[in-house]
């Protein structure tokens, strides 16, 4: 039941989007989020949708898991929709009681809702594609530039890079602990909301317990490796732009400015 | 005597419909009967953590039954919990289950789930606490100032207290020192021969099976691969050790010896039996 939940999980390949380099792939996902707020024109819309679905291409992850990932935000989609639909003003085209949509209401919920799908798989595309490791490598090289302001880089990216490696066993020893508990009679499903919340607490208490022990293993594990965080640490894998990547960062601007161009002209 | 639980044709698969689909467990049929000691042996990943919880309905089967005193346990699926409270499983290290402020109050859990309240729960309570070797002041700490010894004792009486009729074990005395690996199995053989209980023991240790259980089944990649008294199934030792698992250390004494050329039944699997036997040898004046 747990294990379903898809968080930004990784689906290891071998394809042009998985061999990109992870800094690349970040700049091209930033680059797509401004197109896609600067967008404005359905056509615009439409370029965009069709950049992210050739990408998907590429990268052969399979356009289901990309949807599934939309599932916890539906109630959010729905939201913004409704909110669009009925709170538009412009000339109205149904009217009931209070409630009345417009056509703008129309055409803007449309768009609203297009442009949170295209965000979160897009999103979804960078995590589909790239390990969290190397994700937060590319993020840290990104961000080296911020040292000089004491922006401390490389914890951050290091609590990052451990934050995700923890969130798999944390979801395997959340449902390990549920089963014990329920081997043990505990009731997740039935009572109202204050009984279910009090219900979570032998499930949160070993959990955090656990949490903290590991974290204290852990860090006395990085210790006996001599860690003492960024300062003269040298990588084992040292990233390099390639040809491949100019292509895409070249592209990814190109296409930019064509949806930026095209969000311009009323369509 | 009876069948206490009754395992048809059962198959459980993951992941069912996406590249990763197996078997955890492949068309198992066996049974267990009342009051009996059975030890269930097998690889890592060879199906036993995915059968066990079966037993008291924690996962689902995907084919197949599982009848508790002839009754398909998942006949009711709202009245899973009662076959919980009948059939206890103590998951592999357990003492990370524990919660509660004190060793009372965490006992308390399941028989409070249970629906029991006032001298009925102390006694349950009590009775478990005292089952598995805890004073009576160690109640009212709290588990987390208690060894691992100890809050894997308390985390074994949160189940026992609960009164199942057939007790599962995953691998219980794993992390302990030898003093605690016999003190927390002498508890298991209490609760077996005091209380008339059921028992399933699941461990890697075949000394510990060997002392231990009356019946012995093991598990290779999902299926049974034998079923049988500790006699029948150490009999077989290269069959056992071919399959990755391992023989009591008395049973691999007997079969060295026997591979030397001495006339030794190699089923041996206590102490007491290869010194009979050794000694019997030597009245009949065999060379040793």
């Amino acid at each position: 039941m747990l294990k379903d939940i898809t968080l930004g999980q990784y689906f290891p390949g071998n394809t042009p989007a998985h061999k990109l380099d992870p800094r690349t792939k970040i700049l091209l996902v930033v680059i797509y989020i401004v197109a896609l707020f600067c967008a404005k024109s359905f056509l615009s819309y439409g370029l965009v949708a069709l950049t992210l679905f050739a990408c998907v291409r590429v990268s052969k992850v399979g356009l289901k898991a990309l949807v599934r990932g939309l599932k916890p935000v539906v109630i959010i989609i729905l939201f913004t929709a409704v909110l669009n639909l009925f709170f538009t003003p412009g000339q109205v085209l149904f009217q009931l009681g209070f409630l009345k949509i417009t056509d703008a209401g129309v055409s803007n919920a449309l768009r609203m809702v297009l442009r949170i799908m295209l965000l979160i798989m897009g999103t979804f595309l960078l995590t589909y594609t790239t390990s969290p490791i190397s994700l937060t490598d590319g993020l840290e090289r990104l961000l080296n530039g911020l040292k000089n302001f004491h922006v401390p880089v490389h914890e951050l990216a290091m609590m990052m890079s451990i934050a995700l490696r923890f969130i798999p066993t944390l979801i395997e020893e959340t449902d390990k602990i549920m089963s014990a508990q329920k081997a043990r009679g505990a009731d997740f499903e039935s009572g109202n909301l204050f009984e279910k919340a009090k219900a979570l607490i032998p499930i949160l208490v070993p959990l955090f317990i656990s949490a903290f022990r590991r974290a204290d293993e852990l860090a006395t594990a990085m210790e006996c490796r001599c860690y003492h965080g960024g300062e003269g640490r040298t990588k084992l894998h040292v990233l390099r732009y390639e040809r491949r990547d100019y292509a895409a960062l070249i592209s990814g601007v190109v296409i930019a400015a064509a949806v930026i161009t095209l969000g311009r002209l009323e369509l | 005597m009876k069948d206490i639980l009754q395992i048809e044709h059962l198959t459980h698969t993951y992941g069912a419909g996406t590249p990763f689909q197996r078997n955890a467990v492949e068309d198992l049929s066996f049974t267990v009967k009342e009051g009996e000691f059975l030890g269930i042996i097998g690889h890592t990943g060879s199906g036993k953590s995915t059968l066990i919880q079966h037993l008291n309905g924690l996962l689902k089967p995907t084919a197949g039954r599982i009848l508790l005193d002839g009754k398909d346990i998942w006949a009711e699926p709202k009245k899973i919990r009662d076959v919980r409270f009948r059939v206890g499983l103590v998951f592999q290290y357990p003492e990370y289950q524990l919660f509660e402020e004190t060793v009372y109050k965490d006992i308390a859990f399941g028989p409070i789930n249970q629906g029991k309240t006032g001298e009925e729960l102390d006694r349950c309570v009590r009775t478990a606490a005292k089952l598995v070797g805890l004073k009576s002041e160690a109640l009212d700490k709290s588990p987390f100032e208690l060894s691992g010894g100890q809050k894997r004792r308390v985390a074994l009486a949160g189940v026992i207290a609960m009164e199942p009729e057939v007790l599962i074990l995953d691998e219980p005395t794993a992390g302990l020192d030898p003093a605690g690996r016999e003190n927390l199995m002498a508890n298991i053989r209490d609760f077996h021969r005091n209380r008339g209980g059921t028992v399933i023991l699941v461990s890697h240790s075949m000394d510990e099976i060997a002392q231990n259980v009356d019946r012995i089944l093991v598990l290779k990649s999902a299926h049974i691969l034998m079923d049988g008294a500790p006699r029948q199934v150490f009999a077989r030792g290269q069959e056992l050790i071919a399959a990755g698992l391992d023989v009591p250390q008395v049973t691999r004494v007997a079969m060295a010896l026997r591979d030397r050329g001495l006339p030794i039944d190699p089923a041996v699997y206590t102490v007491e039996e290869l010194k009979r036997a050794l000694l019997n040898l030597r009245k009949e004046g065999a060379a040793c």
